[in-house]
């Protein structure tokens, strides 16, 4: 058994060389429906509707989830997709 | 508002006079607030140049466009590092203009197919993701407004002058959520 974090973190994209990878992170907020939460990250990852489900559940639980990881230009590309859908993300640095 | 159904490739819902009235209203309001915050972006001989347009790089002061607009590092929490504080500044510059014009864009489609007087509702599946959007961000606003939290009663003493508010508030919880069950099954 694995936590939902950790089965995510088995899912991310393989980075050439040995930079470190970005992440992208989303953050619990009150306001964001559970069901338009899962229906994003279908929409913008294209993630299974089992999938999509279980992050949008580690947001809510957990006050946050890293929802993908890759080069910093592809996940610019996911924050900025994720707040045109109202969403509360950021990204960071792999620590 | 019985709900939204789907009818061939189109997605339906009836509104009365009334209820327009507040999508229309609300919604507009958001537009002239994200209009505004277009109109202060800095003026760049290099970007007219270029066509590459560049936002502002701070965050705005007001917690509701702040909220609509985010930063791309979290800037709230104790002491971000310079290097954060730079980064987000060059992010948002380079990527607002393109999430106001989205934005904006998801508002005018509200305005555009919910008619003023109520009546019937008809939207394509990309008319119905504007919605979904332009939905999400009057709730944001709302929220922010009411400084909800998530255990914020269901509905407020009605002498407190958030009541009426957060009844609208939750009626469009309710609209979005119906449009979401069936944009998804």
């Amino acid at each position: 058994m694995t936590t939902p974090v950790e089965q995510e973190r088995t899912q991310v994209e393989p980075v050439s060389g040995q930079e470190r990878p970005w992440l992208t992170i989303v953050w619990n907020d009150p306001v964001n429906l559970m069901s338009y939460v899962t229906y994003v990250f279908q929409k913008v990852f294209g993630y299974s509707r089992d999938k999509a489900t279980r992050l949008m559940l580690d947001v809510h639980h957990k006050g946050r989830a890293i929802v993908s990881s890759g080069s910093k230009d592809e996940v610019e590309l996911h924050v900025a997709k994720l707040h045109a859908a109202g969403l509360w993300a950021t990204m960071q640095h792999e620590s | 508002m019985n709900g939204w159904r789907r009818r061939g490739d189109r997605l339906v819902a009836t509104v009365d006079r009334q209820e327009a009235a507040i999508l229309r209203g609300l919604v507009g309001q958001i537009l002239d607030m994200l209009e505004t915050r277009a109109a202060e972006a800095p003026e760049d001989e290099l970007a007219e140049l270029t066509g590459i347009r560049v936002g502002p790089p701070t965050a705005p002061e007001d917690p509701i466009l702040s909220r609509l607009l985010p930063d791309f590092h979290r800037l709230d929490r104790a002491s971000p590092t310079k290097q954060d504080r730079d980064s987000a500044a060059a992010l948002r510059s380079l990527h607002e203009p393109t999430l106001l014009d989205t934005k904006t864009g998801a508002a005018a489609a509200v305005l555009v197919t919910c008619p003023p007087d109520g009546g019937t509702i008809r939207l394509t599946s990309d008319q119905a993701e504007e919605w979904l959007a332009a939905l999400n961000d009057v709730r944001l606003a709302l929220g922010t407004a009411l400084d909800l939290t998530e255990d914020m009663p269901d509905e407020l003493p009605e002498d407190d002058p958030r009541s009426t508010h957060l009844s609208v508030y939750h009626w469009l919880t309710w609209v979005q959520e119906s449009l979401v069950a069936v944009v998804s099954a």
